[in-house]
């Protein structure tokens, strides 16, 4: 929610200007259309949307892993295709990516080692300052006690948190979420809730800095009090939905199936 | 070729002579498999050529991530295989040359031995067994590999980390692969060497140690080492990209693993014949 003069000033993190996105699978058919969407400097949006309705594809794209199909894609005010290998890197660094379903770890490292993996490839830093990190990226996700396990003999609820740590590792100023709240107890949800929370605020891990949120989700009952824009998918399109009070207003019927408490 | 195949729909099949038929089958049949067959080509040329592009442009980027996964695909297909192929070394010295040794040795043709074991063992059946027993050892299992972490999603995980794939799966592998063949055709070939004598021995074959060695050695070019090192790695290079290749390039999904590996065996060895055949008329021409 930024002013016109701000946002000439500092580019948009994510821009997309008459998008059309697909998927791995079928790389030739859009899978959502027409997505004009911005994503200002320490905006949270929320993206809901049924099973399959195209989230993981739409944070991929905007991760820029993956390249629309038409339209425009800006990262960081930069279209990635015209800018040279280094810049490209520098840029897509910026932007931090949780996967969905358990985060997608690398089980043949550990847990540790999965942090390092980004900080040893991308920084000249010597093992001390490399093992520093790491061990401050598990202490705030909770993962200290099991540094040295294999991510996949972790309790479940527990390895999407490895790709967290993963992800945060770099110090990354936008943040990907792929519904990360999938299958989660009631406890581990308010964790990832107040974490997404305090790193939205600046964590003192990422520098105090704030951080640039957006998370997509099948379920909006959590969401409605953290994010601060939101969007559905609903039947191939993007629909930006505005602000907290934007929603109580709302009567789109896909929102309010989003949001409903379960029926017995 | 296309008349026919544009052509055929129209007719009504009673018309058309069975035999006839039989033969646009045929034609139809194998035109598709030729065009498959250069379509996967033209891919894995493709594929190839970017690994190359990359181990130059990235020769010297992350050393730290790099080099101990080169030297852990060099445990992995070298040095944990030395007892295979030693065994096999064993195996093939005894059965094979030892019989050769004690049948040129009868009919008086003995001055010949030294040529035909540097012809057939180090030219030819180290370097090609070798292969084999690394591709169906590591490379099979290179494949499953590359193909489950594709298909669970974890090649994308690598690149949303700024990892590029190529580099951190695929060139520590060729490396590790190019290598570990090198060092164990050697091996392979001095244990056939040693144990067909010693099996020519044990059958009182009159061949002097010194007799049998100076002819090997008299027989070797220097062009067989040269030969040797740029063969072996070749092998090793064919099979570690061949496998990247079905491993990285098709799974999307766990069922295709097993296709993909089937796919990556079968032409690792069509490659690597083809290579040799290269090899072969290189020979001739020096």
């Amino acid at each position: 929610m930024s002013t016109v003069a701000e946002t000439i000033a500092r580019p948009p993190v994510i821009e997309m200007l008459n998008a059309a996105i697909t998927s791995a699978r079928a790389p030739d058919t859009a899978v959502i259309s027409g997505i004009n969407w911005i994503v200002s400097l320490d905006d949270y949006w929320v993206i809901g949307g049924p099973t399959s309705s195209g989230k993981s594809n739409l944070l991929v794209t905007a991760a820029g892993l993956q390249r629309p199909l038409c339209g425009v894609h800006r990262l960081f005010g930069r279209e990635l295709p015209s800018l040279r290998e280094p810049e490209r890197l520098h840029e897509r660094l910026r932007v931090g990516m949780v996967f969905e379903d358990g985060a997608r770890p690398f089980p043949q490292l550990t847990v540790a080692e999965n942090i390092a993996l980004p900080l040893r490839y991308h920084r000249d830093w010597n093992d001390a300052m490399i093992r520093q990190r790491v061990e401050e990226m598990l202490d705030i996700t909770g993962l200290s006690a099991f540094a040295d396990s294999a991510p996949l003999d972790l309790m479940r609820a527990l390895i999407p948190r490895v790709g967290l740590a993963r992800a945060l590792a770099l110090g990354p100023e936008v943040l990907l979420l792929d519904n990360p709240l999938a299958g989660l107890d009631p406890r581990q949800e308010r964790w990832w809730l107040d974490f997404i929370a305090s790193l939205a605020s600046g964590h003192p891990s990422m520098k105090g800095r704030k951080m640039t949120i957006v998370v997509t989700c099948d379920d909006l009952r959590p969401w409605t009090s953290q994010g601060r824009q939101f969007a559905l998918l609903k039947g191939k399109h993007f629909l930006p939905l505005g602000g907290r009070d934007d929603l109580k207003r709302c009567n789109e019927p896909l929102l309010h199936d989003l949001t409903a408490a379960h029926s017995s | 070729m296309e008349d026919t195949s544009t052509s055929a729909p129209q007719f009504p099949t009673q018309q058309v002579r069975p035999k006839a038929r039989l033969v646009r089958a045929f034609f139809d049949f194998a035109g598709r498999r030729v065009i498959q067959w250069m379509d996967r080509t033209h891919e894995l040329m493709a594929f190839a050529l970017i690994a190359t592009g990359v181990t130059v442009t990235k020769f010297n980027v992350a050393p730290r991530v790099i080099r101990p996964l080169i030297r852990s695909q060099i445990h992995r297909a070298g040095v944990r295989l030395l007892p295979m192929i030693g065994f096999l070394g064993c195996a093939l010295g005894l059965i094979i040359i030892g019989q050769t040794v004690s049948l040129l040795t009868q009919i008086g043709a003995h001055t010949l031995i030294g040529t035909l074991m540097v012809t057939v063992v180090i030219r030819e059946l180290g370097p090609l067994l070798t292969t084999v027993v690394v591709l169906a050892r590591v490379g099979a299992a290179t494949v499953v590999e590359l193909g489950t972490s594709r298909a669970r999603g974890e090649v994308e995980a690598l690149e949303a980390l700024g990892i590029d794939p190529v580099h951190y799966l695929v060139l520590p592998r060729m490396w590790g692969l190019a290598v570990s063949v090198f060092a164990l055709t050697i091996y392979f070939v001095l244990v056939a060497l040693l144990s067909g004598y010693l099996f020519a021995f044990l059958q009182d074959v009159p061949l002097p140690p010194s007799e049998y060695f100076r002819q090997l050695a008299s027989a070797l070019r220097w062009e067989d080492f040269a030969m040797l090192t740029l063969k072996t790695a070749a092998f090793g290079i064919i099979i570690a990209v061949v496998c990247c290749y079905q491993g990285l390039a098709k799974p999307l999904r766990i069922e295709d693993v097993p296709n993909a590996t089937t796919r990556a065996v079968v032409s690792s060895v069509v490659a690597c014949v083809l290579v040799d055949a290269a090899f072969i008329v290189a020979y001739l021409l020096i």
